[in-house]
């Protein structure tokens, strides 16, 4: 991942992402009930993580908590070398989340340019980061359409768009291609990594997919539910490379089903080696 | 969601000139077969009307009660009385109708800033929605005939430099009351309206709770609100038209139909022409904030999920 041409400058050894002694405790009527504990994350810049798990092992929360949607109860989130707040304030990450939250009184354009608009930046460089944006996702001959004239799959390139418009050193993405069908999952991931190397962006991708996890990540974090914890990490890293015929190579196979077997931990939580927790 | 959105996408693109004159055309036949109606029965009806046991179900169909729709039409071209200035009935009801339709406008004017007001100190603080809403809900049940009296005593109280309390404030506030009440319950409900999503989205763009107010609460609040404005000035005319008979106030058409119906016994037909000039002063109201709907139509589009 090297050339950023959109991004800024990363500093020399500040991660992008620090999650450190991370507990998160909610409070709800029925009682305390423990999303996250002891967790520690760290995402170097311009690499690309998946969180995967089963669901209520917290990696939606983890995914909130970098964001600053949500407030560690213990421990520290750092968003290059910032707290998570000023990460925020910062602008530091675009975030894109399962449905594409799109405004549906805003064309395609307007949409994208939401961010950029609320931040005051001018009309003419609005404009032009729009159209270089609506080209990387494909959607030119849609710029002036509106949200419910797309299908899904073109709703969330608008999404993920206007994740991008600010030229964000860290994407967060919450299982952004959730909704969609197996075709234009595949297409979207597939055009993800190009969007990734082109702009050499972090990311921190909560997904429940294997595949997805194994084909776009750099590292895959595996976690377990009740209380969620990080059970273990796998480096996949496939290449930079990475087209469609990846999905038929025996690495990428030997990956899905080294995930596979870390996540079928969780089968017998009862049996389960303490051990393999303890990071 | 997609389904709705669909069909709205096929109704913009239909919405043509012959579909308009479909439209006028339904209407005027709704208006034929009305006054059919009222023929028909007055035709066939008993002359005492149908009465079961002591009720009257149906009304008598004699010229006094029911007079035959051409004599109405008629005698809306004809002058209100004798004297020799006396503008004809339309005339005088349209004029009575437009005093009516601005107070009620004041009204709604005035009802809808405060429904949007207390609906924005709901949204924005959860306190005051636990604390306002009842209070909300519970002053639409004290009747109108109470507050009409009390209204005007209070106005006629008020009174600084060349400011005085005019009687049409009263009645305009007697509209803001009832006007002020489907507001802010429709503006509460859209200003909550967007997903979570959307909300956190907002929150992620670190920007404050106003600007979030005027990118997404306000816009997204507008399929809710369009319904509670035609409520509020349904209600602001009714609330007008009622306070003027109320309070007395004298030039509406709420007094005019009291007026006109004093002297029914003797002039039937005239008794209609007030309440016809009413129906038409609900339906401009109802007009004018269609008008509002068609300009805000960017923002009634639905989102068709992922």
């Amino acid at each position: 991942m090297s050339g950023i041409p959109t991004t800024g400058p990363v500093p020399i050894g500040v991660p992008a992402v620090a999650v450190a002694a991370v507990d998160k405790v909610f409070d709800t009527k029925a009682g305390a009930v423990t999303a996250l504990q002891s967790v520690d994350l760290t995402v170097a810049p311009g690499e690309f993580v998946s969180l995967i798990g089963p669901s209520g092992c917290g990696k939606s929360t983890l995914l909130r908590l970098i964001a600053d949607l949500d407030q560690p109860t213990t421990g520290t989130v750092s968003v290059f070398g910032k707290t998570a707040h000023q990460a925020r304030i910062d602008q530091d990450y675009g975030i894109a989340f399962q449905q594409a939250g799109l405004l549906p009184w805003r064309s395609v354009r307007a949409n994208i340019e939401l961010p950029l608009e609320l931040h005051g930046v001018g009309k003419a460089e609005r404009g032009s980061r729009s159209s270089e944006l609506i080209e990387l996702v494909g959607l030119t001959d849609f710029a002036d359409s509106y949200p419910d004239q797309l299908s899904g799959g073109m709703q969330q390139r608008v999404a993920i768009a206007r994740a991008l418009a600010e030229s964000p050193r860290l994407l967060l993405m919450d299982e952004p291609f959730g909704a969609l069908d197996e075709m234009t999952r595949e297409r979207m991931q597939t055009e993800l990594v190009r969007i990734c190397g082109e702009t050499g962006a972090a990311v921190v991708f909560v997904t429940h997919s294997i595949p997805e996890a194994v084909f776009l990540s750099n590292r895959v974090v595996v976690m377990s539910p009740r209380p969620g914890r990080i059970r273990d990490v796998l480096a996949v890293d496939l290449g930079g490379a990475r087209g469609d015929e990846l999905r038929e190579d025996e690495h990428f196979f030997a990956g899905v089903s080294a995930v596979r077997e870390l996540l079928h931990g969780d089968a017998a939580p009862g049996a389960r080696a303490r051990g393999v927790e303890n990071r | 969601m997609s389904a709705a959105g669909l069909i709205g996408t096929r109704l913009r693109v239909r919405r043509g000139g012959s579909v308009r004159w479909r439209r006028v055309g339904l209407g005027a036949l709704g208006l034929l077969l009305l006054a059919l109606l009222w023929e028909g029965y007055k035709a066939i009806g008993p002359a005492t009307g149908v009465v079961v046991g002591d009720l009257t179900v149906l009304p008598r169909t004699t010229d006094i009660a029911m007079p035959h729709v051409w004599d109405i039409a008629t005698r809306l071209t004809e002058p209100v009385n004798t004297r020799s200035d006396a503008l004809p009935v339309w005339q005088a009801v349209l004029e009575a109708a437009a005093f009516s339709l601005g107070v009620a406008a004041v009204g709604w004017l005035v009802g809808v800033t405060i429904g949007l007001l207390l609906a924005l100190l709901m949204q924005r603080f959860r306190t005051a929605e636990s604390a306002v809403l009842p209070w909300v809900v519970l002053s639409q049940t004290v009747p109108l005939i109470a507050i009409a009296p009390l209204v005007r005593r209070w106005g006629a109280t008020i009174q600084f430099g060349d400011f005085e309390w005019q009687g049409w404030m009263s009645v305009a506030v007697i509209a803001a009351y009832l006007a002020f009440f489907p507001v802010s319950i429709g503006a509460l409900r859209g200003l909550g309206s967007p997903d979570a999503n959307h909300v956190d989205l907002f929150r992620s763009y670190a920007i404050g709770w106003w600007a979030t107010l005027w990118r997404l609460r306000l816009p997204a609040s507008v399929p809710f609100l369009l319904p509670a404005l035609r409520l509020a000035a349904a209600n602001a005319v009714i609330g007008a038209v009622v306070a003027e008979v109320s309070i007395g106030l004298r030039g509406g058409i709420g007094r005019m139909i009291i007026e006109y119906a004093q002297s029914g016994s003797g002039d039937p037909a005239k008794t209609w022409a007030p309440i016809l000039g009413a129906v038409v002063l609900g339906l401009v109201a109802a007009g004018l904030v269609a008008l509002l709907g068609l300009a805000l139509t960017r923002f009634r589009r639905g989102e068709v999920a992922a």
